[in-house]
């Protein structure tokens, strides 16, 4: 197996509340990992962590082969990052965009134009090209956010609940893009709380108030807690850690 | 550099595209320095003054003629005796009363003395104090051309700098001292500010830029405009008001650079501890605006505050910069009559740049 993300014993205390504690997992080349946990479980800690935007308190990871503590500018570079709010400058147009975040990753000119053809291809956008993004409805937004974090070609792309506040047949949608993303060989690591979609990953891990609950494919979690669907392993687990 | 490059064009696209915020940045200082120049002046011109002469002899017809051939006074007619002196004030006839005793050519060429009182409405305390000054000088004039009247130590005065006492003179560098601080403080707050409601600097942290490079190109543009306002506004002052430049341009224009820098890095530091937009404009509105004008000295002298406010606005920028960009314009300094609070404005945007950068680190 090919491991791009590896953590051992991960911890992040801000004063004396401990917000991610004792966090180990390994995450392949490929792999669409789901990461799951109610509100102010950890989630967003742990990959802000995970993407060199946050020093851990303790313990050790490695991303895309670099260390957490000490190479955080090489994980930037080497990572794709998409937050909650779609991160589009909402008074640039689509192609301005896309522009600016080929360019803060250091690519060319050509390399931006090429890149765009493809993505409008990719989604169907070359139309909108030159439209606002405050003009966009929401789920073109939110696939263009996605494409843009991929654009100089990470090995590694987090998404932090990227379906928030969108319609289920966007959500599906979008999902069809992360798996030929994954079938691409980059790695999605995707933060959710709508349990449907954890379905759709390899493997997921469940986060309950700052430790890791379980960790294994949906399929598996189904079995051991016999259950239908992921909604009910992630209840039965956050009753048993929080009775 | 190139991914700076990308980052400067956005920010320029920011700013090109809220046409509506370019307008105001643009236009008002330019509306601002014209209110001030031509509106708001403390300069004396055609105050209403009436006359109380109870001699009516033929001096004090040559005095009245001089005062009101001046230009500063305007004659607001002839009372008839002292109950009517109040009455003019309150009506707003006059503003100021001049009362010529009895017998005053008699007492002016025997040189017993100059039997004159004026009566000034200090209602309005400084267009008083103002208004009797004139009012003084022009006395003292008459009296050494009447040179019947050999008594007495007149002094010459002789204003140097501003020889008209043409409140443009101090209105126009303080103003442009002003806007170029709220402009830039308000303008990168708002900015950085704006990119964390959006959710786009968590991006912007995550991506490849570093903070540094992100501090660089939220600075530079704004740098860029906020120079041109100010070149607008010393331009203005030099065409409009001919306000001299008698320094050197190019040292005036450096300090004016530098004090944008401060400004903006000021600017900085309050958008790193600031979540919103909102609180952002206010923070700079307040913590920055308000002191500035009122501690700068532009209005209120320094001198005359009480110790404790005299440190605090040692540490408000405007404070050294009004006293650069006076003796420069109107006394032609050189670097080395202003090195020191040059210095004290270097000093100032150092530590609040990496203060900032610091800031952006940590929270990074």
């Amino acid at each position: 197996m090919n491991t791009v993300i590896h953590t051992h014993h991960l911890t992040k205390c801000f004063g004396t509340f401990t917000a991610v504690e004792d966090l180990s997992f390994k995450v392949a080349r490929g792999e669409i990992f789901g990461f799951l946990g109610a509100n102010g479980a950890g989630k967003t800690t742990a990959i802000r962590m995970l993407c060199g935007l946050l020093k851990p308190t303790s313990g050790a990871a490695s991303v895309a082969g670099f260390n957490v503590f000490t190479q955080s500018e090489q994980i930037k570079r080497h990572i794709g990052y998409m937050c909650q709010r779609f991160s589009l400058y909402e008074d640039l147009t689509v192609a301005e965009n896309i522009a600016f975040y080929g360019g803060i990753y250091g690519l060319s000119r050509k390399e931006i134009r090429l890149r765009s053809e493809q993505l409008y291809a990719r989604i169907d956008l070359a139309h909108a090209r030159h439209t606002l993004i405050r003009d966009l409805p929401l789920g073109w937004r939110q696939k263009l956010a996605f494409l843009s974090s991929l654009l100089h070609r990470p090995e590694i792309v987090f998404l932090d609940e990227p379906t928030s506040g969108v319609d289920p047949i966007t959500r599906r949608q979008f999902w069809n893009l992360i798996y030929e993303t994954a079938e691409e060989g980059i790695t999605v690591f995707v933060t959710t709380h709508y349990m449907d979609e954890a379905e759709y990953c390899h493997r997921v891990l469940v986060m309950v108030a700052g430790r890791m609950a379980a960790l294994d494919s949906p399929e598996a979690l189904k079995r051991q807690y016999g259950a239908t669907g992921m909604n009910e392993v992630f209840l039965a687990l956050v009753r048993s850690e929080q009775p | 550099m190139k991914k700076l490059f990308g980052f400067i064009q956005k920010e320029f696209r920011h700013i090109f595209r809220d046409y509506r915020t370019l307008l105001i940045i643009t236009g008002m200082p330019v509306a601002q320095v014209l209110i001030f120049g031509f509106a708001i002046s403390t300069d004396v011109r055609q105050a209403p003054v009436a006359v109380l002469d109870y001699s009516r002899d033929v001096e004090t017809a040559r005095l009245a003629d001089k005062i009101f051939a001046s230009g500063y006074f305007r004659f607001a007619g002839a009372l008839t005796g002292a109950g009517a002196i109040e009455p003019a004030f309150r009506q707003g006839k006059a503003r100021m009363v001049i009362v010529f005793g009895n017998d005053f050519a008699q007492q002016i060429q025997s040189g017993q003395g100059f039997p004159v009182q004026l009566v000034a409405d200090a209602s309005d305390a400084n267009i008083a104090r103002l208004l009797t000054g004139y009012m003084q000088s022009i006395m003292a004039d008459y009296l050494q051309t009447s040179r019947s009247f050999p008594q007495g130590v007149i002094p010459e005065t002789k204003m140097l700098y501003n020889p008209g006492m043409r409140s443009v003179y101090m209105f126009v560098p303080g103003i442009i001292c002003l806007l170029l601080m709220l402009l830039s403080c308000i303008m990168t707050s708002v900015s950085i500010a704006r990119e964390k409601e959006l959710g786009t600097m968590e991006v912007l942290l995550a991506s490849s830029l570093r903070p540094v490079q992100i501090i660089f190109g939220k600075v530079i543009p704004y740098v860029a405009i906020a120079f041109t306002v100010g070149l607008v506004v010393l331009a203005m002052g030099y065409t409009v008001f001919r306000l001299p430049v008698a320094g050197n341009l190019c040292l005036l224009l450096g300090e004016c650079l530098l004090y944008i820098l401060l400004s903006l890095s000021i600017g900085l530091l309050i958008s790193t501890v600031t979540r919103t937009q909102q609180t952002a404009l206010m923070v700079s509105m307040f913590v920055m605006f308000l002191p500035a004008i009122l501690l700068s000295g532009f209005i209120y002298p320094i001198a005359n505050m009480p110790a404790p406010l005299q440190w605090l606005s040692a540490v408000m920028p405007p404070r050294w910069f009004i006293v650069i960009i006076k003796n420069i314009m109107l006394k032609g300094a050189g670097l080395a009559h202003v090195w020191k609070e040059t210095l004290i404005l270097a000093g100032m945007t150092a530590f609040f740049l990496t203060m900032s950068i610091r800031k952006l680190m940590v929270n990074g």
